[in-house]
């Protein structure tokens, strides 16, 4: 852009006189602000000291050549630290080196390119303006032409059935994509599936991930075991959908301990306790059990349950109690459910009524 | 360069984990005279340096520990009863410094071990001597020999994780209680942590977690302690809230620098 433009440029960006003749009703300020343009331009000290120039240049040129240096160390790097299979460090050290050589050369290349422009290209300040939206006259003439043309030749206003079902069909046409997106949800009605697990009368406690049952003498005091149903690990299909929903944290506590509510008395079985490890709040497993003060806390979001309360929530976000499953000993001293949970386990869903 | 850092570290690393071990040693070979003494047909095989080492340890229970624990280990109520916890809660509570304890608090914090190996060695005896409890581990469960770590992984990660940090890293408890890192523990005090379930650890006794998958666990631990992370610094394996700490502060920050470099002036 030449400097005469740029003048030009500059003074087009100076309000206009303020126009004679007002409608009435827009009030038109007449102290508008003027435009004070750009400050003065400061020459930099490139721009003055040829020796500092040169400096800049040689500094730039050194920064390209480290550009060079760190591709070229890349490929060095990638030959002399191989990854050796089943060796970790040597991945580590693979990835660091050739990587951090990379990154080098393209920094080098990026903060020289910049500088170069910063320090030795023309620093003048420069206004571009914008082109005018609106076309010339003839042209918006022989745009709305060319529409009247299309009307009449094609009868668009003329044929209106015609036109009616174009449109119709227009509409129409995305209805199938809609009916498609019925295939996101689940075949089956997802609300029995919420309110039932694998529990059932006389399904044994067994080990998560073993799957081995419990005996009712190995849940010493203060133990904490992760159990699963019985069976569980030999499902075909959905064994992870009904891990998320069966899984539970046996405890065992002093039975002076447990505070128990009227009708759950016979719920534990001399201490042992079993709770829903699948929180109340968006789901998550709750299972930082603390011994001592038996407190359980969800690791997603810091509600607390008292387990000699029947897991109430003392602390959180969470709003309802760790569902208790109902434990009983059978014949041979395992520990088995005496039902599936009384109330469906996890968050809130729409149909869940109590 | 920075990659030599963590490596020297770990070279450093390995001599105190090495002590460790000769101390575990020692400390198996404790425990496997007790074992022995505790078999009810030998009762007899108690040797002279045993009970020589009970009332050593009588000793040192009566001038560090009774005040809280009372004399007869029956507890007070300053700190809780010690019948019944056996050689290896005392091994995991002396050795790690945790107690004595330094003042009360939400927990016991792990602190410069205050006696002697021998020291600890004694009261362990004395205190197993008094009613019998969970005894110190056989060494065969300590060296990651013929473990599994892929069971050892999943053990972690469904009993262990969600205290301790996948990573083994630790993290927060309630009320200022938390679960300590296991990196850099020895194998011997993380097989007594399971065993007995100090403070607000759950107990995994034998019957949850068998003495071989206890190996198994410890030997994953080994592992993940000895080797290095693939994706370069691991800023302490804390999880998203550290790593997103250092993006937001150093790498926001860097890319905040560049910008303001990038529209700066050059005078």
């Amino acid at each position: 852009m030449t400097d005469q433009h740029e003048h030009a440029a500059v003074s087009n960006r100076a309000h206009p006189e303020a126009p004679a003749r007002s409608s009435g009703i827009a009030v038109i300020p007449t102290d508008a602000v003027a435009n004070p343009g750009f400050p003065p331009e400061r020459p930099r000290v490139t721009d003055l000291d040829p020796k500092v120039e040169k400096a800049q240049e040689r500094r730039i040129i050194a920064l390209f050549f480290v550009s060079i240096i760190g591709s070229i160390a890349a490929i060095v790097f990638y030959i002399v630290f191989p990854i050796i299979p089943g060796d970790m460090q040597s991945v580590r050290n693979n990835t660091m080196f050739v990587g951090a050589a990379i990154a080098l050369a393209l920094l080098a290349v990026g903060v020289g390119v910049v500088h170069w422009s910063k320090a030795l290209m023309h620093g003048h300040d420069l206004v571009e303006e914008r082109h005018e939206t609106r076309g010339s006259e003839p042209t918006r003439e022989r745009a709305a032409e060319i529409f009247t043309e299309a009307n009449e030749e094609s009868g668009f206003t003329r044929r209106r059935l015609l036109r009616n079902t174009l449109i119709t069909a227009a509409v129409v046409s995305p209805l199938p994509g809609i009916v498609l997106l019925r295939d996101l949800a689940p075949i089956a009605d997802p609300v029995p599936l919420l309110k039932h697990t694998m529990w059932a009368k006389g399904t044994r406690l067994t080990r998560d991930p073993s799957g081995t049952p419990i005996r009712a003498a190995d849940v010493t005091l203060g133990s904490a075991f992760h159990v699963i149903p019985e069976g569980l690990n030999e499902l075909e299909h959905g064994k992870l959908e009904e891990k998320a929903k069966a899984a539970v944290l046996l405890m065992r506590l002093k039975p002076e301990d447990l505070h128990v509510t009227p009708g759950r008395e016979t719920w534990g079985f001399d201490g042992i306790v079993a709770y829903s490890k699948i929180c109340t709040h968006v789901g998550c497993p709750v299972a930082l059990y603390e011994q001592q003060t038996h407190h359980l806390l969800c690791p997603c979001h810091q509600s607390q349950f008292d387990i000699t309360h029947e897991a109430r929530v003392i602390f959180g976000p969470a709003k309802r109690a760790l569902p208790q499953l109902p434990i009983a000993v059978d014949d041979e001293g395992y520990l088995v459910a005496q039902s599936d949970f009384t109330e469906p386990v996890g968050p809130s869903f729409w149909e869940r009524v109590l | 360069m920075t990659n030599e850092q963590p490596k020297r570290r770990k070279r450093g690393r390995r001599h105190p984990l090495a002590m460790v071990a000769l101390i575990a040693l020692g400390l198996a070979g404790t425990g496997g005279a007790y074992a022995l003494a505790t078999v009810p047909a030998g009762a007899e095989t108690t040797s002279a340096v045993s009970s020589d080492l009970v009332a050593q340890g009588e000793a040192l229970f009566a001038a560090n520990c009774a005040t809280c624990h009372g004399l007869a280990l029956e507890g007070t109520e300053d700190g809780p009863s010690l019948i019944g916890v056996g050689a290896a809660s005392v091994d995991f509570q002396v050795g790690t410094g945790r107690m004595p304890l330094a003042m009360s608090g939400p927990q016991a914090e792990v602190k410069p071990v205050q006696f002697t190996t021998e020291q600890i060695r004694a009261l362990a005896e004395y205190v197993a001597s008094v009613s019998p409890g969970p005894a110190i581990p056989d060494e065969e469960y300590l060296t990651g020999e013929g473990a599994d770590l892929a069971i050892g992984g999943e053990l972690f990660r469904i009993n262990c994780a969600m205290c301790h940090n996948v990573a083994g890293a630790g993290g927060a408890l309630t009320e200022g209680k938390y679960a300590p890192p296991i990196m850099g523990v020895s194998a011997a005090h993380i097989y007594e942590a399971m065993l007995t379930g100090p403070q607000n650890m759950p107990v995994f006794n034998d019957d949850n977690i068998s003495p071989e998958d206890k190996a198994n666990v410890i030997a994953y631990l080994k592992y993940l302690e000895t080797t290095p992370s693939v994706g370069g610094a691991s800023l302490g394996s804390l999880g998203p809230v550290s790593e997103g700490l250092f993006v937001w502060i150093a790498a926001l920050g860097l890319i905040v620098g560049i910008t303001i470099w990038l529209t700066a002036k050059s005078n």
